[in-house]
């Protein structure tokens, strides 16, 4: 059982039937969402109607923008908040209310979402009663919400980033001089950056993905795309929702072809540069 | 009323001798000072106010009495005649959920159908993972991409697929009719049995990637010993691999196991009204019964039945931060 041993049948034999647990059900729903029929698993034909469909659906359309606009909010708050509080949590030794600090940043990971959508939606109404603030829940609330656990997967990503990188350039720039401040700003923070990116496409897909959260903290009106995908769902099978999973699933594709492809052109060119440097 | 006169007066000499810019220059150098502070106390105030408050607010109408009324519970803290001040704490919404079968029922069959589908997760998950740990570089990066992917497409559609293949007319039972197996279609959807594979599809991903993350460190050289040492392939498993991967196998066991629990969507749309699952009880009970103190009271429950799991969890991320360090 050496490194080099063999491939173990056994372990392929794995690895294929998860590939195909895990995208047999996509490429289903991409296929159906091509059929005429009416009727999801009865093929009627090839047709791109329900397409056309979802594209002339005004209440889509207004789903769609509204989910965007919250998600690119609530993730550019949630990695100003998550960075912070992961320097705070790494950089900082351990100051008073470390323990609760960082119980709270990990908890809304593995916290069940029925919890948080309920305790959120009861401070809302309680602030509601208090201050008059949020007048009507919606847009607001939902971005809110989608911060405060979003932020706690960025704080996460940035507490590893951090705690993996050696602090060689910051304590380089200390001994010439510059205060802590100006080392965070110049020196810790540029090199944070392809995690802080990181941390706000998680946010942001964390925030496009979430259905019950949004449905306790929304009100009257304000309808996300996963609020309208259920309540059609619910019912049945719809083939226009076939076409948006098909539409979602090809944007994901691209998107994550795009990343690896750039991460594995950088991977090269390091290497280049090493083997012309001499290394 | 001398007293606040003068702090009034006071105030203003003091605005007045300070200029809107030098008020800033100071803010700023306080921030300057201070700066560690605030980068310790913005996330934190943030958290304390939409993370913990809420849970104090859900304990707090969880021990309140039903009414039917806006907001339809009785407040805990009222005042009588003569500034007598009346605190009233019911504890009867958990009576309630300890005394009906039904609730109690419901927490037993959430934590065992999140129990059973975290270890069929990782039964799939343990040999993937080692899989992808032991293909050469490239194929590497593209077999994590192809685990990754699935995660970033919609939860919400990938569950929706499944009706599409289990439903009576569904691709399922289509391939089984046609295979032979059965002479009629079998019931897939709304069964325990879909709940099962709703839970596992979705979360696998999240055993195989910490599993990943730790065989990675895993020290090859130490299985090369023990096979130069005569040691059998399935014995260096089970004493060498195995026990260097728990780590992995408890962070990855609870990313399942927790969220699980408490899942509303996959009950909801691959269980019917078949599968009580807490989580759909919990919504439930606040959005159709409206009983909101009833609600709050399932929830506190819910998190004592979670309590534990998710300090392991806690500990374990704050240990492996520091082991990076």
């Amino acid at each position: 059982m050496s490194h080099n041993s063999k491939r173990s049948p056994f372990l392929v034999t794995m690895l294929c039937f998860g590939m195909a647990f895990l995208y047999i059900p996509m490429f289903m729903l991409v296929f159906y969402s091509f059929n005429y029929s009416k009727i999801v698993p009865v093929w009627g034909g090839f047709s791109t109607r329900w397409y056309t469909t979802l594209f002339e659906s005004e209440e889509v359309w207004e789903a769609v923008i509204l989910s965007l606009k919250i998600a690119s909010i609530s993730a550019c708050f949630a990695t100003i908040l998550g960075t912070l509080a992961g320097i705070a949590l790494v950089r900082f030794g351990r100051f008073r209310g470390h323990t609760l600090f960082s119980g709270m940043i990990t908890a809304p990971l593995v916290m069940p979402e029925v919890i948080t959508g309920l305790s959120l939606l009861l401070l809302f109404i309680a602030l509601g009663d208090v201050f008059g603030w949020p007048e009507k829940r919606g847009f607001s609330t939902i971005t809110i919400a989608h911060i405060t656990f979003s932020m706690a997967f960025v704080a996460v990503i940035i507490q590893s980033r951090l705690a993996g990188m050696t602090q060689d350039l910051e304590e380089a720039a200390q001994d010439l001089g510059a205060k802590p401040l100006r080392v965070l700003i110049d020196i810790t923070l540029p090199l944070l950056m392809p995690g802080m990116m990181a941390g706000w496409l998680l946010a942001f897909t964390l925030s496009l993905d979430d259905l019950i959260i949004a449905s306790f903290v929304s009100g009257p009106g304000a309808v996300t795309l996963p609020m309208l995908i259920y309540s059609r769902v619910r019912v049945g099978l719809h083939p226009d929702i076939n076409a948006l999973g098909t539409i979602i699933i090809v944007v994901v594709a691209i998107g994550v072809l795009l990343a690896g492809w750039i991460m594995l052109r950088q991977q090269k060119q390091r290497k280049l540069e090493e083997t012309l440097s001499g290394n | 009323m001398s007293q606040e006169n003068n702090s009034m007066a006071g105030f203003n000499t003091s605005s007045y001798k300070l200029p809107n810019t030098s008020l800033w220059q100071k803010l700023s150098h306080k921030l300057q000072k201070n700066w560690k502070s605030a980068v310790i106390f913005i996330p934190f105030f943030w958290l304390l106010l939409f993370f913990l408050a809420p849970f104090f607010i859900v304990l707090k109408i969880s021990l309140s009495e039903a009414t039917i009324a806006s907001p339809p519970y009785l407040p805990m803290v009222s005042w009588l005649d003569e500034g007598i001040v009346q605190i009233k704490i019911v504890i009867d919404n958990f009576a309630y959920l300890w005394e009906d079968d039904l609730y109690v029922d419901t927490y037993i069959n959430s934590v065992r159908i999140a129990g059973v589908s975290t270890f069929i997760c990782l039964l799939l998950g343990y040999p993937i993972a080692y899989a992808i740990v032991r293909a050469p570089q490239t194929t590497k990066n593209i077999l994590l991409l192809l685990i990754i992917l699935p995660f970033w497409t919609s939860f919400l559609l990938r569950v929706y697929a499944w009706i599409g293949l289990l439903s009576d007319q569904g691709s399922i039972n289509d391939l089984l009719l046609y295979i032979g197996i059965i002479d009629e279609p079998i019931r897939l959807l709304y069964t325990q049995f879909a709940v099962y594979v709703g839970i596992v599809y979705t979360y696998l991903p999240f055993m195989i990637l910490p599993l990943y993350a730790n065989m990675e460190k895993l020290d090859l050289t130490l299985l090369e010993a023990a096979s130069d040492l005569g040691s059998k392939p399935f014995t260096t498993f089970l004493t060498v691999t195995l026990p260097l991967t728990i780590p992995g196998i408890i962070a990855g066991s609870l990313l399942v196991f927790i969220p699980a629990t408490g899942e509303y969507v996959i009950p909801d749309l691959l269980g019917g009204g078949n599968v009580l699952m807490i989580g759909r009880v919990l919504y439930n009970e606040f959005a159709a019964n409206f009983d909101w103190p009833v609600a709050s009271a399932v929830a506190i429950a819910l998190l004592l039945v979670l309590v534990l799991p998710m300090m392991l969890y806690q500990r374990i991320q704050a240990q492996e931060v520091e082991a990076k360090q």
